[in-house]
């Protein structure tokens, strides 16, 4: 997997500007992040690289993409994409969102439910747990949350160190301002997302780690029921990103899935 | 000169030792800790101050409001504001402040306020502040356009002050179909809008923009000093000159028969300042979204515990020694003032007279003292260096009722 060549862009609007980076070569793969943002680099993106021609953006407001001050719900940025990916020439991309990104891959799902290849949800949010609640970032420190993100802390430690920088930090409290300016009320979920995903008739694999402790497993059933082609799989001792603590793993349910 | 009293209302009768198990006293600090007798009781004691406060000669009752903290249990300003309204006869009542941004519904402000101005026959001060993060966390309140809030209500309040019904108000938060109160503030142009705070510049700015006096809260005099040299050059530009009838300045003094027992009663300070500042998490006093991008780094920093609070937190006697505590008998505590009062030259004083566990006698004395032997002193002195209140140097309402403007003037809305 080692070796796989990404390039960086902006993509420019018409007054503000996206980061893009796209890597490796085969059918489209939109990789949407999660809301504490993304590291450049990870193995779960180098895996899909290895078979995908896979697409990152940070999301706008997030990282190193601008914040659209109108910008004012997770939809918002669901029709950015669609967008995004008219421009580029993109057509059925899968879709993986991981945690909040997951959120922002189901409502481009709904709103065109032909124009995608698959649908994968990586402890998504988006909808109201049917059991417990969205874990509030609000009223706990930047770190707190991140590794509350993780069942095993060396794994967190593996990606963001043992103490993050200051930087990190300060990328962080950025992402958490744009969550609010998008999610604040209802927190990190649609009322009416549940309803308008009857109509995605793509297959979609929904994936939780077992310890979840941000998005509980509940939202996943929740999911399940309102999509009509989708399977639920949990992955033991992993917490909600699957995608930097069970790369492997979860490149390899996903490789299959998306054939 | 306008001189007023002023408590945070603290609900004191909670165990400490349960506070510091907790870790926390605000926000996320168990209600089951609040106790609605001891409230009932203590409610009951700040009117009794506010009642002798009137009758000892204070110009101003100063009101403010917080949620979800033992420190002030005032979760709505104009309760009380409506209470002294009917209760006195002479003071006025200064709301410091009504939290904007945490108001769905800005025109049930403006309502509240005018009946508030109208019962109390003209003697409201309406205030407006941002609120602290925690308010907004309380509150449900997204913080990340808590200033855009903060202006917007503002605009709509005024507007449904001074701009006959029926209007309709599409902002950008809020929308009224018919903007139309029957319910209208008996002063004109409108009741004296006071503008408190502690380090956003961004407030300095707005509050000279506007040609509404800045009151600095308990920040010490070189703070003090640079608040003022940023209003002062706000002025210039916006094309008025500001003077004392521009600032306020609010200042913990506890007054009593001995210095000991004064110094004893003031360290009851310490024990809010440390329940409100130390111990709560800097996520909960400054949310994302809350602060000035400019802050941004300072605070993320002292959220991990890699740099001491931007705010600042000094010791009692570090505090006693700045003068931002003054504790003594009339006698020491009138030469503190002075020196006060000479370096940052405010028109309008406020005297946090007691917090914590201060009993209710000490309470007591620490007004009766004030208001018969510190405040007629404070005159005098006011007097001596032409420290004027904005009643005496019947300044404009606002920078649009300004009749002295230069013609460089910037354009305040």
């Amino acid at each position: 997997m080692a070796g796989v060549a990404w390039t960086e862009s902006t993509v420019e609007f018409v007054d503000w500007r996206m980061h893009l980076a796209r890597g490796g070569s085969g059918r489209p793969a939109l990789v949407l992040h999660h809301d504490i943002g993304t590291p450049d680099r990870l193995p779960f993106y180098d895996a899909l690289a290895a078979k995908y021609d896979v697409l990152v953006p940070h999301h706008p407001g997030y990282g190193r993409s601008e914040r659209p001050e109108w910008m004012r719900s997770v939809r918002d940025i669901a029709v950015v994409y669609r967008g995004l990916l008219g421009d580029l020439g993109v057509e059925r991309a899968a879709l993986i969102g991981l945690g909040f990104g997951g959120w922002i891959a189901a409502e481009m799902a709904s709103m065109a439910p032909r124009d995608l290849a698959a649908l994968v949800l990586v402890g998504a949010m988006g909808v109201k747990p049917p059991e417990g609640d969205i874990l509030d970032q609000a009223i706990i420190g930047y770190i707190d949350y991140a590794r509350a993100g993780f069942h095993d802390q060396q794994a967190f430690d593996r990606v963001y160190g043992t103490e993050p920088s200051n930087d990190q930090l300060v990328a962080w409290d950025i992402c958490r301002e744009m969550s609010f300016r998008i999610a604040w009320k209802p927190y990190m979920y649609s009322q009416t997302l549940p309803h308008l995903l009857g109509a995605v008739r793509a297959p979609a694999l929904l994936v939780w780690g077992a310890d979840d402790k941000v998005v509980p497993v509940s939202a996943g059933r929740r999911y399940a029921a309102a999509l009509p082609h989708a399977k639920l799989q949990t992955i033991a001792a992993c917490g909600h990103c699957v995608d930097m603590e069970k790369p492997e793993e979860l490149a390899a349910l996903v490789a299959p899935f998306l054939g | 000169m306008h001189l007023m009293y002023f408590t945070e209302q603290p609900m004191s009768a909670y165990s400490e030792q349960a506070g510091r198990d907790f870790g926390a006293t605000a926000l996320m600090f168990p209600n089951t800790h609040f106790d609605p007798a001891e409230g009932s009781r203590l409610y009951n004691n700040y009117i009794e101050q506010y009642q002798l406060a009137e009758a000892v000669g204070v110009d101003g009752i100063m009101l403010n409001e917080h949620h979800n903290a033992p420190f002030c249990m005032q979760a709505k300003a104009n309760i009380f504001a409506g209470i002294l309204a009917a209760m006195t006869q002479r003071v006025k009542i200064v709301m410091l402040g009504n939290p904007l941004p945490l108001a769905e519904n800005p025109v049930r402000l403006a309502e509240e306020l005018a009946m508030i101005d109208m019962i109390s026959k003209g003697r409201l001060v309406s205030g407006f502040v941002r609120g602290g993060g925690q308010e907004q966390l309380a509150t449900g309140v997204n913080p990340a356009f808590n200033r855009e809030r903060f202006e917007e209500a503002h605009e709509l309040i005024v507007k449904a002050w001074t701009q006959p019904g029926p209007f309709r108000f599409e902002g950008t938060h809020y929308q009224h179909r018919v903007v139309n109160p029957w319910a209208l503030p008996l002063q004109k142009p409108y009741p004296r809008v006071w503008v408190p705070g502690v380090i956003s510049k961004e407030t300095i700015i707005w509050a000279a923009q506007q040609r509404y006096p800045y009151i600095a809260l308990n920040t010490s005099i070189a703070d003090t000093k640079r608040i003022w040299q940023l209003y002062d050059k706000v002025a210039e530009e916006t094309g008025y000159t500001a003077g004392p009838e521009n600032r306020g300045y609010l200042i913990q003094v506890h007054v009593s028969d001995s210095e000991e027992r004064a110094v004893a009663n003031a360290r009851e300070f310490r024990w809010m300042q440390g329940e409100f500042t130390g111990l709560a998490h800097p996520v909960w006093s400054t949310p994302s979204g809350y602060g000035s991008p400019n802050n941004r780094r300072a605070f993320v920093e002292f959220s991990a515990g890699r740099r001491p609070n931007p705010r600042g937190i000094t010791s009692f006697e570090q505090q006693m020694a700045d003068l931002r505590i003054i504790a003594g008998t009339p006698k020491t505590v009138v030469p503190k003032l002075r020196k006060i009062l000479e370096e940052t030259r405010p028109g309008i004083l406020a005297l946090w007279g007691n917090d914590g566990k201060v009993s209710q006698k000490d309470s007591l004395l620490c007004i009766k003292m004030i208001g018969e032997e510190v405040f007629p002193q404070i005159r005098e002195i006011a007097r001596e260096l032409d420290l004027k209140s904005p009643f005496e140097a019947n300044a404009p309402v606002h920078l649009r009722y300004s009749t002295d403007l230069r013609k460089t003037q910037v354009a305040a809305e």
